[in-house]
């Protein structure tokens, strides 16, 4: 099978295409950053997804199927180019899939989307709403990208389109919006509060996306590994120094003595916790994480 | 490192208690042992020494699977609940856990949200509830909710109008209802009026004042009585009629227990 995946030299997104290709199938990986020592059935793409070359590549190899990994997660991008890359190139993947006969296309989104609050259920099935867009604003672009991906599902009948709402993904790479918040040098939590932070290896990341592909996944579905774990056992068995502030002081130390800048609107996301139930994907795919929650922690620790 | 804190009997029934820890003695919810343990040792001591609860009928809790504990109110103080997750960890063999539900407001407060989470009380909500209960877990609810705990010693055992929540819950999850009656604590903190003022400062729906006007409980022998379970037939989508009668059924058979607790306590009073 020929699959385009999207955002290929992501961390994430390598270990994808680590896994098609052992699987015997042709990559194309479309990216504007580089990925030079990319393995051999790996056809490189260094093209903006809404752009004609992007387009090219659909229209010259016909592949079957696409992996759309390329949405911005760091939150310091500016808002308008979140939203450019993040829906603007959602939707132009899912008009070239439909233009170009692509079979299956899987959307690999977060379960950040649902939002933290404090009268929100602890965990949350595919029905709930996304709340993120009120809760966070940064993720309002995340938000309607999966959407629209979602939209699709019923939109565009010849696309068989699975969204993916993963956990936070924890590992040797250590890239991933969690272990940025993590890396400090200090983490700062909110002072009484202690929220159950869920995520899983990136590794099983990487295979329950390859998994939703060779089980060819049509609809919407949650995607975790081991339970959740609160944030201050978290940081103790990654290695981090946590340190609790007071939820006023919050404004005045974020990006000063060794504390991390974290955009204004996140503070909800260390204060509530956003646990997701993937009953729904086990059952369709029976996938099972290969590392619990220790030992996944334990991969991703530091230094 | 809250270790010291935590009792060697409750050490103990801890290791047997039906909950599922991992290797840092966290649930898949979020409990946590250590959390837990203090939480019971304090229990404990209301539970044995301040007010002497006596149970009875727990040979009617399940000792596997899911049910529904549902009770009334007793004092304005919400101490019946804690003793009744403390007669089941306590008097029970193996013991049991039973999760409460909190009111949302919890989940804001500093310390408080984060203790209720690691000791399995969660925000009163019904997405909760279904969970635990799908999970084969004990849940405990109290139908007549805020208005229970606000009644005035004048009115002590006087059921309040119950919500009906909790019986479409008990339908669409085929859960058996487990009636219960709390007595002793109206007796335990006699509330002669609320001082409203005083409760809208602070936020709270009542801030009730007992005659020696200290915010605090009497030491006084409290008991639980806990009925034979009952099953309803139906799948939750019954009409209001019928889930009125059912609820109207607990309610009476909890009207009951009442009395049959406060004989028994009369007798030894």
């Amino acid at each position: 099978m020929k699959v385009v995946v999207t955002g290929a030299s992501g961390a994430l997104a390598r270990q994808v295409v680590h896994l098609l290709v052992n699987d015997g199938h042709d990559v194309l990986g479309l990216d504007r950053r580089p990925w030079p020592d990319c393995p051999a059935r790996v056809q490189m793409f260094r093209v903006d997804m809404r752009k004609r070359p992007a387009e090219d590549v659909f229209r010259t190899y016909k592949p079957d199927a696409l992996i759309h990994m390329a949405t911005v997660t760091y939150v310091s991008a500016g808002s308008e180019e979140r939203y450019r890359i993040n829906l603007g190139g959602t939707r132009a993947v899912w008009d070239y899939c439909e233009n170009y006969g692509v079979k299956h296309a899987i959307f690999v989104g977060r379960h950040t989307v649902y939002g933290a609050a404090a009268d929100a259920p602890l965990y949350r099935n595919e029905d709930e709403p996304l709340m993120a867009g009120s809760t966070f604003p940064n993720l309002a672009d995340l938000v309607a990208a999966d959407l629209y991906a979602g939209n699709s599902i019923w939109r565009r009948p010849s696309v068989e389109t699975a969204v993916l709402r993963l956990a936070y993904s924890l590992g040797p790479s250590k890239r991933g919006t969690l272990a940025n918040y993590l890396r400090g040098p200090k983490v700062p939590t909110v002072m009484g509060f202690d929220p159950l932070f869920h995520f899983m290896h990136e590794a099983d990341a990487a295979m329950a996306i390859f998994t939703s592909l060779k089980n060819k996944l049509r609809g919407v579905f949650n995607v975790s590994g081991p339970p959740p774990v609160p944030l201050a056992l978290l940081c103790r068995i990654a290695g981090c120094r946590s340190i609790p502030v007071p939820e006023p002081l919050f404004p005045a130390i974020l990006g000063r003595f060794g504390f991390s800048r974290l955009p204004k609107g996140s503070l909800n996301h260390i204060k509530y916790p956003v646990v997701i139930d993937n009953q729904r994907f086990v059952d369709a795919t029976g996938f099972e994480a290969s590392f619990d929650e220790i030992q996944t922690l334990r991969a991703y620790r530091w230094p | 490192m809250l270790t010291h804190l935590i009792h060697e009997e409750v050490q103990t029934r801890l290791d047997s208690l039906d909950l599922d820890f991992n290797a840092y003695g966290h649930d898949p919810v979020g409990i946590s042992r250590e959390h837990l343990g203090v939480f019971y040792s304090m229990l404990g001591f209301f539970y044995k020494q301040y007010f002497k609860v006596t149970p009875v009928g727990l040979e009617n809790i399940p000792p596997t699977g899911r049910a529904m504990l549902i009770g009334n109110h007793s004092g304005s103080l919400p101490a019946d609940g804690g003793m009744v997750m403390a007669s089941l960890f306590f008097d029970l063999n193996p013991p049991r856990y039973i999760h409460g539900m909190v009111e949302k407001f919890a989940q804001t407060i500093p310390f408080l949200s984060s203790w209720f989470s690691r000791i399995g009380q969660f925000t009163g909500l019904p997405e909760h509830a279904i969970r635990m209960l799908k999970d084969e877990r004990l849940l405990m609810a109290f139908p007549e909710g805020v208005r229970g705990i606000g009644k005035l010693y004048k009115d002590k055992y006087k059921l309040v109008r119950f919500g009906t929540g909790f019986m479409r819950i008990a339908l669409k999850t085929q859960t058996p209802i487990v009636p219960f009656a709390y007595v002793g604590g109206e007796e335990a903190f006699p509330a002669m009026f609320h001082a409203k003022s005083l409760a809208k400062l602070v936020g709270v729906p009542y801030w009730p004042v007992p005659p020696y006007l200290l915010p605090v409980p009497l030491p006084i022998r409290c008991r639980i009585h806990y009925g034979e379970p009952i099953l309803f037939e139906g799948d939750g989508t019954e009409s209001d009629l019928v889930i009125e009668g059912y609820v109207k059924e607990v309610r009476s058979r909890i009207a009951e227990l009442i009395v049959d607790g406060r004989q028994a306590l009369g007798e030894k009073t």
